[in-house]
């Protein structure tokens, strides 16, 4: 184990996509949720699944797989919804499965490689190797970018 | 002491100060001669310097000080009310209010004022001293060290007769004027220091300030007791001279002919201006034993003009916090109603009942909590309509109507912008130039009205001007060539049409952009504003006449009336306001006009539109059925019939954000949460009619 006093680490929340390791800070997720009724937002990017009542506060879901360009999948029992809190509100993720809090050491996370698998690589903030695993730390800044005027065209 | 903790406070108290302030300067304008008013002024402007002078905020306080000089030589008639003066501490004003908006917005309030402070400077000596009061002309005798601002102070009667008995009894009665030092940090410890001194020797009898306001610090350097003692003046001086950071102290017997004098001066002005202040030094001494020295006498200071309301001032934050935990309320009693209806068990449904008899009453309650008066709006426009009215040269008298009406805190938020933008088109294109006025037979000074009052669940805000009118054929024309309608449309158009087009995007009337109401966007932006908070504007114009601008508002943007209504198992509002009646029609009712589905409602025809197919959701399973379900809408004159699968009933909703996440949704103004915990969406009926 490595000694906290010693290196400076972040704790991450590991989650998989399409069998690979993603991570974002953990201080950002408010909590995981697993299945909750969705309703569906009209006119809406397809990785916009929809708004669910999250204790009273109307939540939105993004589906991570479909916002990151990778084959879409069903909601199954091992997916699970993060929530994160990203710029005064709240977004849930919908994730392959959440499996993990470890502490990051910061020194291990490099930039990204050219090309890490099929994701957008302005979605990722960086890579850390922890032991034997490879981690895709996301940029949330970019994966929630807010929705504008989608088009009030035909009409 | 860490000042940053009352820095909101500052901030809030000193906005209200400055209100005032511009109130008062607007009434002083209209009268003159009224020195309540300037005492009003000057106590608004004298608190703003006290208080800044403690947060550290120097500009401030030395342009309130300076505005404070001036309005204090008004007061004591050295010099008289100008619109030349007016303008200065008009701009001083101005100043003082950009400069609490930059604390306000994290900056130092740091400006440079030293024109102004110049300028009030000239305006408080400039002006030669030709009416120096008539009594306190007489006081030669004073020694020239002693310069003290006059110390203002009043007697009622029962203070004379304290007096003039206790100096029958051998008492002094001495008025002690202490001169605290400019840089005294611990102004009430000194005071209190004083106090201390002066108890020993003597009773004090009254003190101007009040002693609340000198233990409130509510008070510049001077502050004057009256004392009954039987020491000498000079030794008490001497005492209270020994008090650190006191700079000068300044004593003044009050005698029995003093008093006399002064009562009978008092029955001559009658009690209206109590501002006056004879003084007169003349020695006498006698000694007696008092019977009594009330001190009650001090409270007994003329009574505040200002009724003392009982509030308590509550954070807004709170509030919303509570309206919170009240939708979260509003949320189960949905639920219980649903449950309740299903188990048909009447001790229940009457339990659910009373339920919501008492949660709406409490519903009214919190709203009205939030309720505030739309005067928070409006007071500030009568000091820009003055300055823009100068700027155009026109004149312009607006008159403001029903300014206790209430507002939801949410709507007044944002109802601010839309009618300034209003008022200053109204007196850009609206009224006419005095020549122009007078060449066609109407009052030199336009009237502009401002008016406000509820009807039924909405609030009317009305901007009336009597001026030029809307031009039919100009504003055709520009609409013909901005492409807004086609010339064939025009024709038909009644005058409200025509005088709504100018609400149209793309449409500015005035021929040359001034920098007054032609900023480019015109009013439809204003128009939009009120739509997003769920009102409808309309335009009445009489050409020549003059136009009436009018805006609805819902009474709360909170908590809504909505239909639900089913669409491909969805469940989705509509607002009651904006729905005019529900309807099934058969299929066969539906015409065709150029592509666009159309039912003949009463006599009109108005167009269909498919929710099913603006949300882009799968419409097969409805598309052959004979009947339709459709609710009739309306925005402003024009009506839409929407068609749903199905109604489901009418129901009380707490409006909800979809987050920053979802920054614009087409066509859906909120979400809400149904008694089940599902999310419905609120359809915008506004986005859905052109």
């Amino acid at each position: 184990m490595t000694n906290v006093s010693e290196v400076s680490e972040i704790k991450v929340i590991v989650f998989q996509l399409m069998n690979k390791e993603y991570a974002i800070e953990l201080n950002v997720v408010e909590s995981i949720e697993k299945s909750l009724s969705i309703t569906r937002v009209p006119r809406m990017p397809s990785y916009v699944k929809g708004v669910l009542n999250l204790r009273g506060v109307v939540t939105p879901i993004v589906d991570l797989r479909e916002r990151l360009d990778m084959e879409p999948k069903d909601f199954d029992e091992s997916s699970c919804i993060i929530i994160v809190s990203h710029a005064d509100s709240e977004v849930g993720l919908i994730v392959d499965d959440a499996n993990d809090v470890m502490d990051v050491p910061t020194s291990v996370i490099g930039p990204q490689p050219e090309v890490v698998g099929s994701v957008e690589s302005e979605f990722i903030s960086g890579v850390a190797k922890v032991e034997q695993r490879l981690l895709v730390m996301l940029n949330l800044e970019k994966v929630l970018q807010p929705i504008k005027k989608v088009n009030a065209d035909e009409f | 002491m860490d000042i940053k903790q009352y820095l909101d406070m500052f901030i809030e108290e000193s906005k209200e100060h400055l209100q005032a302030c511009n109130e008062q300067l607007l009434a002083l304008e209209n009268n003159p001669d009224d020195l309540a008013i300037v005492n009003e002024i000057f106590r608004a402007a004298h608190t703003l310097k006290g208080m800044s002078a403690t947060m550290g905020y120097e500009d401030i306080a030395d342009l309130t000080h300076k505005m404070e000089n001036v309005l204090d030589a008004i007061r004591n008639a050295k010099i008289s009310v100008t619109t030349e003066i007016l303008d200065v501490v008009f701009e001083a004003a101005d100043d003082l209010e950009l400069m609490v908006l930059d604390i306000e917005a994290g900056g130092d309030g740091k400006k440079d004022i030293s024109k102004l402070v110049d300028m009030l400077n000239r305006i408080e000596v400039g002006q030669p001293l030709d009416l120096v009061e008539g009594s306190t002309a007489a006081t030669t005798e004073e020694a020239p060290i002693e310069v003290v601002a006059s110390a203002d102070i009043y007697y009622d009667e029962f203070e004379l007769t304290v007096i003039s008995q206790s100096s029958e009894q051998g008492f002094n009665a001495l008025e002690i004027t202490i001169q605290l030092r400019e840089d005294c940090l611990l102004k009430v410890a000194r005071v209190f220091m004083t106090f201390e001194v002066l108890e020993k020797s003597g009773e004090v009898i009254k003190t101007v300030p009040t002693v609340e306001k000198l233990e409130n610090e509510e008070f510049d350097q001077n502050f004057t007791i009256v004392l009954l003692t039987h020491e000498d003046a000079e030794e008490l001086k001497a005492k209270v001279m020994k008090v650190s950071e006191i700079e000068n102290v300044h004593i003044t017997h009050i005698t029995d002919d003093y008093v006399e004098k002064y009562k009978q001066t008092e029955l001559q002005k009658g009690d209206v201006q109590p501002e006056e202040t004879p003084q007169q030094n003349v020695l006498s001494v006698k000694s007696e034993k008092p019977k009594e020295t009330p001190k009650e006498a001090s409270k007994m200071i003329k009574a505040s003009s200002s009724t003392s309301n009982k509030t308590i001032r509550v954070n807004i934050d709170r509030l919303d916090i509570l309206m919170n935990l009240f939708e979260e309320l509003v949320i189960d009693r949905g639920r219980l109603q649903s449950i309740a209806s299903e188990l048909h068990n009447p001790e229940l449904n009457e339990s659910v009942e009373r339920m919501t008899r008492v949660s709406s009453d409490l519903q009214n309650i919190i709203l009205n909590m939030r309720m505030v008066p739309v005067e928070t709006v409006f007071n500030r426009f009568p000091k820009m309509v003055r300055q823009l009215a100068r700027d155009l040269n026109k004149k312009v008298n607006l008159e403001i109507i029903g300014a206790e009406t209430e507002l939801d805190r949410t709507v007044i938020d944002e109802i601010g912008d839309p009618l300034v933008h209003l008022i200053r088109n109204a007196l850009d294109h609206g009224i006419e130039n005095p020549e122009e006025r007078m060449a066609k037979g109407k009052p030199e000074e336009g009237t502009v009205t401002l008016r406000a009052y509820h009807s039924g669940n909405h609030v009317f805000i009305e901007l009336e001007d009597d001026g030029a009118g809307v031009n039919r054929e100009r504003v055709i024309g520009k609409a013909i060539e901005k492409g807004i309608v086609t010339e064939e449309a025009a024709v038909v158009l009644s005058n409200k049409q025509v005088a709504e087009l100018i609400l149209a995007s793309g449409f500015s009337t005035a021929t040359s952009i001034t920098d007054v109401s032609g900023r480019g966007v015109g009013l439809d932006v204003v128009k939009n504003t009120i739509e997003s908070l769920g009102g409808h504007i309309s335009i009445d114009s009489t050409e020549g006449k003059g136009s009436l601008f009018q805006v609805q508002l819902p009474l709360t943007l909170s908590i809504i009336s909505v239909l639900l209504v089913e669409l491909d198992q969805e469940i989705y509002a509509i607002p009651l306001s904006s729905i005019i009646e529900t309807a099934i029609i058969q299929k066969s009712d539906i015409l065709n006009a150029h592509n666009q589905p159309v039912i003949d409602f009463r006599g009109t025809i108005i167009p269909l539109v498919d929710l099913k197919e603006i949300f882009e959701m799968d419409n097969s399973a409805t598309e052959n059925d004979n009947f339709h379900s459709i609710v009739i809408v309306r925005k402003g004159e024009s009506l839409a019939g929407l068609v749903v699968d199905s109604f489901i009933g009418q129901q009380e909703i707490v409006l909800k954000s979809l987050g920053n996440y979802l920054q614009s949704v087409f066509a859906i103004s909120g979400a809400t949460i149904l008694g089940n915990g599902q999310v419905a969406l609120i359809v915008d009926c506004n986005a859905l009619i052109k």
